[in-house]
């Protein structure tokens, strides 16, 4: 029915809208820095999916990757006086290392072993930035610089910094896309789907998914370098394990293995831990139950109750089941 | 895939017009006020003064200060409207959860775009110290009362912070030099393994030592340790008079737990370096009579005090600490600061309030110095037997006021960059 | 005085003693989530809160209905008992087909509701909660003085753990409960309820976490986050010890508390640390954990 070259246009248009669809939001009177937060953690659940959606691997302790690189870029940025391209670059390198690290300590275990090992590495990791000098412990770091990209673009203004993040994480994004329709990502699929007959078809899926691991990492980190830059400082709580649950959930939510899933759970986690309250008091508005306007205190109850419903009736996420439901729609329609 | 991208969309567009709504909201705002406010001749911007309030609500601080911090202030705003009437004067609060990130994007977008006039800092110093560099860029005054790190008022200090209720050094100033006085000569430490703990101990110990103490020794216990046995037997073992307890929270609580279990208790005393009448309140008396500590505020030490307490408790069904009273107070204090300026631009405000003397029911010839640190009398008190406590909540017995000037941090000491040496 | 590596010798007996005291609390908190893992696979994130509503029990049960601390130490692990088994009939049951993951998920979400909900209408400050009048004092052992409520929870710990391990191990119903998990249908062809069986042994997991619970409220902290720490270094307990096994579970458990406590008198800083360097050095040596089998 389509012909080839049309066929080819139309994801990339899709793609061309999108982003002048997220570039016009700022103008529409939306807050720059609540969407680059969700820009910082779409990336983040998006590298996080990257592991678990398509090669298989569920990391309990990313937020290691998240907290280290955003560590790196503030100690950059704030006490080296770098540029802000060299210190994200020297966040993801950063980021990288570990995740080499991590990846060659447990690649060779399975399931919940494999995952229980990247919660204790990920553990001692926020140890030695508890007691680390450079990190400030509990202040965590602060007034970092944004400065001047590649030293022409002052990123003062949030309206720029915006730009400039929506294009790194545009371009990000579009790496991962790649990734996960080249031959490389196929053979991640193969290893999601059934490991032993990856094996014996020849593959070395140790190296394969090391590899994976690594990307993994530091494309988290790039989200955490990101996050500095945007709001001036790195703590300790980028580096807690409730950090890693919490990527968990946004690409539960979302859906894993699917390509918007991690942008919309990211969206949906952290619109409810900003607007949780406003929220809370609509619906109390709306209902006349005064209890929700305590809602903005319930967080961590609703994230409860948001994970529940998730695993029980919607494991596809979001996005999944809309696609799942756009499928059955389509198969309806032709039959 | 294009299903999603419809909602996204339509989440867009929801959001843009909730925006455009607000836009418009505020010219219309500004004619009213114009309107009726007219006998006031204050130049407020928007017409309104909003205070924003920043605090953790749902985590381990939130018993100190919390939503109940929120109903403190909204009690300040209450009264100050009844004897102000024609004044819109506007709260908002939020959770920050102890996320920095949470604290300075909130704070950021309430600033930006909720025309917020002042930021109150409630618990956790790491998110404060977010806080008060969004604040002082965005030229408006952040008041500090519930985080106790002294780095408010030295290396971190800006034109704009106030830091209100206490500090880390007045803590240590007041608990070791009194306690010294107070015969407590030979000290061994046991602190919480990480920045804050660690500098509550330095700074008690030169205090101890300065006032003719000796520290025998310390013990670094890593953060949340639930267990303390091991360390109560080192403790002891050290055959020193008073124990010092240099953590807070959850640590000091089960410290203290396990010293009367070991009967650690029975040869020690112990200090809490910080602690506050909520710890007392889990604890119970039997566990904690006889320990030292430090409070900058206690409800029931002046009649007025007392008064405004019970008035607290009657909403909240807790009696208030001393960063709620604060809460109170800080609120009052500035929004009398914005009836004397004429008007709620941050210099103004800033510069009123550093020249007026507080007294009311939480500070008597209180004063705001040039580093932004909130002057005011310290006490230190000791907690009652159960047989000494003559109401419910009545924990305290004052052992000595220290005055402001001798607790705090000379401005001589200070490494703020604002004041000129 | 003998002194070892620079410790007097007393002071080292004294942290080994205080080792295995709270090696046993481990041991105990780790039993029911072996249990849970190795018969049900079912990973437990919830077992902290379950903990904590165990500890939380006692105290409602003090506060509000005048029980004690003895009537506590049977009903509260009976009550978050049946709490868990209504939550594994209506919830946890469906998943069992699928992967590890959606379990872990979903206890994991129970956490947070469970925690949120304790602290929306308890506060976060912690109740008080003392030590029961028959079990106060200390017996001085010579090298250090030992405080009797924690030599009764040694010996509640021990005497709980060898039950379990033996009923388990060494019974026909322990027999009948392993044989149902590793194949049910055929088990159930021999007329046992297999669907009822795995029901009450997560009710049993579930209200060991309970009395471990009671047990630790006169000393520890009361509040609802008490067991979100807890939980990370029970799951490396577990994860040492071997998934499956109930007698790795055990003794990591003993293990582990001595470790710490040698630990806390070399390197203090470090003991908070130190379950995690020993968990990642056994992973890489034994992937399976000390006693487990690999799946």
């Amino acid at each position: 029915m389509d012909d080839s070259p049309s066929r080819a246009l139309l994801p990339a248009l899709r793609i061309v809208l999108a982003v002048a669809f997220a570039a016009a939001l700022p103008l529409a009177g939306a807050y720059p820095v609540f969407l680059m937060d969700v820009l910082c953690f779409a990336l983040f659940a998006a590298a996080f999916n990257l592991l678990l959606g398509y090669t298989g691997l569920l990391s309990f302790g990313h937020a290691a990757f998240f907290g280290a690189a955003a560590y790196a870029c503030g100690v950059a940025l704030r006490d080296w006086g770098w540029p802000p391209e060299a210190g994200l670059a020297f966040g993801v390198a950063c980021a990288a290392a570990l995740g080499a690290l991590v990846g060659t300590l447990g690649i060779r275990r399975k399931g919940i072993y494999f995952a229980m090992i990247t919660l204790a590495l990920a553990q001692m990791l926020y140890f030695v930035f508890l007691q680390a000098p450079f990190t400030h412990g509990e202040d965590g770091l602060q007034e970092i610089p944004r400065g001047r990209l590649l030293g022409l673009l002052s990123l003062a203004d949030d309206l720029t910094l915006y730009y400039v993040v929506l294009a790194i994480v545009v371009a990000a994004w579009l790496f991962i896309d790649r990734i996960v329709d080249s031959p490389f990502g196929q053979v991640l699929l193969a290893i999601r789907d059934n490991e032993p007959r990856a094996i014996s078809l020849g593959y070395a899926t140790d190296r394969v998914k090391l590899l994976a691991f690594v990307l993994s990492a530091a494309l988290a980190g790039l989200a955490g370098a990101i996050k500095t830059l945007v709001l001036g400082f790195a703590s300790l709580s980028d580096a807690h394990w409730t950090m890693s649950g919490l990527v968990i959930l946004m690409v539960l939510v979302g859906g894993v293995g699917t390509r918007l899933g991690p942008l919309v759970g990211a969206l949906v986690v952290v619109g409810l831990e900003h607007k949780i309250g406003e929220i809370g008091a609509v619906l109390a508005n709306f209902t006349g139950i005064s209890w929700f306007s305590g809602l903005g205190e319930a967080v961590t109850m609703v994230t409860g109750l948001i994970f529940i419903v998730c695993v029980m009736a919607f494991r596809r996420g979001i996005v999944g089941e809309c696609m799942d439901w756009w499928r059955r729609r389509r198969g309806r329609l032709a039959a | 895939m294009k299903h999603s991208k419809v909602i996204a969309n339509a989440m867009g567009r929801v959001r843009g017009f909730v925006h455009s709504v607000g836009y418009g909201a505020g010219p219309a705002v500004l004619l009213a006020a114009g309107l009726c406010g007219g006998a006031q001749a204050q130049k407020l911007s928007d017409g309104a003064i909003r205070i924003g309030f920043l605090t953790d609500m749902s985590s381990v601080y939130s018993d100190l200060d919390g939503s109940a911090g929120a109903i403190a202030i909204q009690m300040a705003i209450d009264d100050f409207k009844a004897k102000n009437p024609g004044m819109t004067i506007e709260l908002l609060s939020a959770d920050h959860q102890n996320k920095a990130d949470i604290a300075s994007s909130k704070a950021r977008e309430w600033f930006d775009q909720k025309g917020m006039d002042v930021l109150i800092g409630g618990t956790n110093s790491g998110a404060s110290l977010a806080m008060k560099s969004v604040a002082a860029e965005k030229k408006k005054p952040f008041i500090a009362i519930g985080a106790g790190t002294s780095k408010l008022t030295n290396e971190e200090c800006t034109a704009y912070t106030v830091h209100y209720a206490y500090d880390t050094i007045a803590l240590a100033n007041v608990t070791g030099g009194a306690v010294v006085r107070a015969g407590g000569k030979n000290w061994f430490f046991l602190t919480a393994d990480y920045a804050f703990g660690q500098s509550l101990e330095k700074d008690t110990s030169a205090v101890v030592t300065a006032n003719g103490g000796k520290v025998l020794g310390a013990i670094r216990h890593p953060l949340n340790a639930s267990d303390f046995s091991s360390f109560m037997l080192q403790a002891q073992s050290s055959g020193a008079q008073i124990l010092g307890l240099a953590n807070a929270g959850g640590d000091t609580i089960n410290a203290i737990k396990a010293a009367n279990e070991f009967g650690v208790t029975n040869s020690m005393k112990l200090v809490g370096l910080l602690m506050f009448n909520t710890d007392i309140h889990t604890l119970g008396l039997p566990a904690t009579k006889g320990m030292y500590m430090t409070d900058g505020w206690t409800w029931n030490q002046s009649a007025e005090s007392r008064a405004w307490a019970k008035r607290f408790f009657e909403k909240v069904k807790r009696m208030p600490s001393m960063v709620q009273a604060g809460d109170y107070s800080a609120t009052t204090q500035y929004l009398q600061a914005v009836k004397a300026a004429g008007t709620d631009d941050g210099d103004a405000v800033m510069a009123q309030l550093k020249k007026t003397r507080i007294n009311d029911m939480f500070a008597q010839g209180g004063y705001i110095r040039a580093d932004g640190r909130m002057i005011h009398d310290m006490r230190l008190v000791q907690v009652k037997s159960p047989e000494e406590s003559t109401e419910p909540w009545d924990y305290v017995k004052l052992v000595e006021v220290v005055p402001g000037e001798k607790a705090y941090q000379s401005l001589a000491d200070s490494k703020c960059p604002l004041i000129k040496k | 005085m003998i002194i070892i590596l620079g410790k007097p010798l007393p002071v080292l007996m004294a942290q080994l003693l205080l080792g295995l005291v709270n090696g046993s609390f481990y041991a105990l908190l780790s039993l029911g989530l072996a249990v849970i893992f190795g018969l049900l696979n079912v990973i437990n994130f919830a077992h902290g809160a379950l903990y904590m509503m165990g500890a939380m029990l006692a105290w409602i049960g003090a506060e509000s209905l005048g029980l004690g601390y003895w009537p506590m130490l049977v009903l509260a692990p009976l009550v978050v008992g049946i709490f868990g088994m209504v939550f594994e009939r209506l919830l946890l049951r469906r998943l069992y087909g699928l992967d590890h993951l959606y379990g872990l998920l979903l206890t994991f979400g129970a956490t947070l509701l469970i925690q949120g909900l304790f602290r929306s209408f308890f506060g976060v400050s912690g109740q008080p909660y003392p030590v029961p009048e028959l079990l106060r004092g200390s017996a001085n052992l010579g090298f250090m003085v030992l405080p009797i409520y924690r030599a009764w929870v040694v010996g509640v710990s021990l005497v709980v753990c060898l039950l379990t391990w033996f009923v388990i191990e060494r019974t026909p119903l322990g027999a009948q409960l392993r044989a149902g998990t590793e194949n049910a249908a055929l088990t159930q062809a021999f007329g046992i309820n297999v669907p009822l069986m795995i029901t009450l042994t997560y009710g049993f997991g579930v209200a060991l976490a309970a009395l471990a619970g009671v047990l630790a409220a006169p000393v520890l902290q009361v509040q609802p986050l008490m067991g979100s720490d807890l939980i990370i270094v029970v799951f490396a307990v577990v994860v040492i010890g071997g998934m499956g096994s109930i007698a790795g579970a055990i003794f990591t458990g003993l293990m582990l508390g001595v470790v710490e406590g040698l630990t806390r008198v070399f390197y203090p800083q470090g003991s908070s640390t130190v379950v995690f360097v020993v968990m990642a050095i056994v992973l890489l040596v034994r992937p399976a954990g000390l006693f487990g089998r690999e799946a």
